[in-house]
C-alpha cells in the first residue's frame, strides 16, 4: 500500500513501525546513548526507538530536543524514519539535521492502518509511506 | 513555496552542505507555517548560546555545522552565554562549564558570528527600523524589536535563526505579515506605574492572561525604553508574547474590533508583586534582565556610591556597554561597593544553581519567572532600593 504524505526531511528508510498516540519530547524523554524512551508514564516508556519507523502526533517540550535527535543519530540510536500527524519545528529541525527521513499529514489515517512491528518505508524525497 | 534561483541553488546543495541543510530547515518551517516565500533579513540573533541550555548535544551540533563550512551572510550576534568571557573565574563559574562554554562560542565564531552576547542589542546600536525584517531569537529582544521598534520578526529558535543567518532569509509568515500584527486583548491600566518593577509586575500579570492574544495597553502615560524592555521581557517570559502595543507610545497600534478587554489596577499589580516576591533577603542581587543600558548602570553606580548594599550584586550587560561603563568610572564605583559589572551573560543562563546562591534579587518579571526553575533560586522581587538594602 502506498500513502501520500508531505515531505519534511529528505531520504528513504525502512523499519518496523513503533506507534505512539502521545507526543514525544526528546530532551529528557529519550536517552541519547541508548534510544530508550525514559519519560515516566509515556506510552512508549522503556521501549527503544533505535532503527524504528517512529509514528507519533508531534514533538513537545524543549527545543533542545532537536539536538538530542542529532546525538541519537551520532550514536546510531536514532529512529530509521519519522511519521508525524502534524510536524512542528522541534522534530522537523531535528530530523533534517540528523538526516532522518520524515513525512507528515498523510492522506490516510496511519493509526488505523499501521500496526506496531509492521514493516514500513518512509520516502522523504517523494513524500510517501509504503506498507508491504 | 516559491524560491528564488539562489534559494533553490542553496536547497540543491550548489552552495555547500551547510547552506543546503539550512535551507532545508527554512523550507520545512515554511511548509509548517504556510509561508509562500522567503524574505531577506537584515540581522539575526541566534539563541542557544549558554552551555547550560544547549548542553553537549547542542555543542556537537554547532561544532559539526562550523566544520561543514557554515558561514553567515548577514549581521549575526548572540544571545547571552553562560558566563562573562573575561571574568568567569572571578564570578566563580565552575571550570568544567567554562571550558564547554568557550567551545560553544568558538564554534559560533568560526561561522563568522560576532561574539556579542546580549539580549538587549537595541542598546548598542542594533536597532532595525520600522517595517524592517529580521530573525531574532531571544524572547524579550523579539518583543522589543516588534513592539518598540516596529521591526518584524517571529520568535526564532536556535537552529532556525542560525539557518536564517547562513541563508540570509527567513520564511515569510506570522509577524512578517501585516494581517497578523493585530492585538485582540485591550489592557486598561488604571494605576500609575512608578518604577521598573511596576512594569515588570504588569508584564508578569498580563503574560499569564494573554493565552495566544497580543495585548494592547491603554492608560500608560509615559515609559522609558528601560521600562518597555522589562514590560516586554516579563510578558514574553510568562506568556510568550512577541508583540504588544501601547496607545500613543509604540509605533504601531492595530486592535481587532472584537478585542477582549481587561483592567489592571493597583490591587492587581500589588497582588502580582506579592505573588512573585518571596520576601526573603537576597544573597545576590542581579540587575540587568534584559541587559542593562548605560543609564541603568549609571543609576546603580550612583545609588551604591551613596550607600553600600548589604549583599553581593551584579549588573549584567553587553560587553560594549561594560566597556563604556569602565571608561566612565561606573564599573569602578560598583566594584567599590562590593558589586560587579558582568558582561556577556545573565543570572538566568549562568549556572547560579552550582554557585552557592539560594535567594536572588531582581526587579525584572522575566528573571523572577525563570530563576526558580532554571537556577533553583528563591526570588526577591522589588525596586533596586528595596532589594539591595533588604
Amino acid at each position: 500500500m502506498e500513502i501520500k504524505a508531505r515531505s519534511i526531511a529528505r531520504g528513504k528508510a525502512t523499519g518496523q513501525a513503533l506507534i505512539s498516540h502521545a507526543a514525544i519530547g526528546f530532551l529528557g524523554g529519550v536517552d541519547p546513548a541508548t534510544g530508550k524512551v525514559m519519560e515516566k508514564g509515556h506510552p512508549l516508556e522503556g521501549k527503544n526507538i533505535a532503527g524504528k519507523v517512529l509514528v507519533f502526533p508531534n514533538g513537545k517540550g524543549s527545543t533542545v530536543g532537536s539536538y538530542v535527535m542529532l546525538q541519537l543519530a551520532k550514536n546510531k540510536k536514532a529512529p530509521a524514519a519519522i511519521i508525524n500527524v502534524s510536524a512542528e519545528p522541534i522534530i522537523a529541525v531535528g530530523a533534517i539535521i540528523s538526516h532522518i527521513p520524515m513525512v507528515d499529514k498523510a492522506e490516510k489515517d496511519v493509526y488505523a492502518i499501521l500496526k506496531d512491528g509492521q514493516k514500513v518505508t518512509v520516502d522523504g524525497d517523494k513524500g510517501l509511506i509504503l506498507i508491504s | 513555496m516559491r524560491l528564488t534561483k539562489e534559494e533553490q541553488e542553496m536547497l540543491d546543495g550548489g552552495l555547500g552542505d551547510a547552506a543546503r541543510e539550512s535551507m532545508e530547515i527554512l523550507v520545512a518551517l515554511g511548509k509548517i507555517y504556510g509561508a509562500e516565500r522567503m524574505i531577506p533579513v537584515t540581522s539575526v540573533q541566534v539563541s542557544g548560546v549558554s552551555y547550560k541550555t544547549i548542553g553537549q548535544a547542542g555543542l556537537e551540533y554547532l561544532a559539526d555545522l562550523a566544520e561543514k563550512g557554515a558561514r553567515t551572510r548577514v549581521q549575526t550576534f548572540l544571545n547571552p552565554a553562560g558566563m562573562d568571557r573575561e571574568q568567569w573565574k572571578e564570578m566563580r563559574i565552575p571550570a568544567d562549564f567554562a571550558e564547554k562554554q568557550i567551545q560553544v562560542l568558538d564554534a559560533y565564531s568560526r561561522m563568522g558570528i560576532t561574539k556579542t552576547c546580549t539580549c538587549a542589542p537595541y542598546f548598542i546600536g542594533i536597532r532595525p527600523k520600522k517595517g524592517e525584517h529580521v530573525a531574532w531569537a531571544e524572547s524579550s529582544a523579539v518583543a522589543f524589536a516588534n513592539s518598540v521598534l516596529g521591526a518584524r520578526t517571529n520568535r526564532e529558535g536556535g537552529p532556525s535563526a542560525l539557518a536564517a543567518a547562513i541563508c540570509g532569509v527567513t520564511p515569510c509568515y506570522g509577524l512578517h505579515l501585516d494581517e497578523n500584527r493585530v492585538a485582540s486583548l485591550i489592557v486598561d491600566v488604571k494605576c500609575e506605574l512608578k518604577g521598573v518593577a511596576d512594569f515588570g509586575a504588569l508584564g508578569s500579570a498580563v503574560g499569564k492572561l494573554v493565552k495566544t492574544k497580543y495585548p494592547a495597553f491603554r492608560g500608560i502615560k509615559s515609559a522609558t525604553e528601560e521600562q518597555l524592555k522589562v514590560l516586554g521581557a516579563s510578558m514574553a517570559a510568562t506568556g510568550s508574547v512577541p508583540l504588544f502595543f501601547i496607545e500613543k507610545i509604540t509605533p504601531e497600534w492595530n486592535v481587532a474590533k472584537d478585542a477582549e478587554r481587561i483592567t489592571i489596577g493597583a490591587a492587581e499589580l500589588d497582588a502580582e508583586r506579592k505573588a512573585i516576591d518571596s520576601g526573603l533577603k537576597p544573597d545576590l542581587v542581579t540587575i540587568g534582565c534584559p541587559h542593562a543600558s548605560l543609564k541603568e548602570i549609571k543609576e546603580v553606580a550612583e545609588l551604591v556610591a551613596k550607600r553600600k548594599p548589604t549583599c553581593e550584586f551584579w549588573v549584567c550587560t553587553s560587553r560594549k556597554m561594560k566597556e563604556e561603563a569602565d571608561r566612565l568610572g561606573y564599573s569602578r564605583a560598583i566594584s567599590a561597593a562590593g558589586g560587579r559589572v558582568v558582561a556577556d551573560t545573565c543570572m538566568v543562563v549562568c549556572p547560579l544553581e552550582r554557585m552557592g546562591y539560594s535567594v536572588t534579587g531582581t526587579n525584572s518579571g522575566k528573571a523572577a519567572a525563570y530563576l526558580p526553575n532554571l537556577c533553583k533560586q528563591n526570588v526577591a522581587f522589588g525596586d533596586l532600593e528595596d532589594i539591595l538594602y533588604r
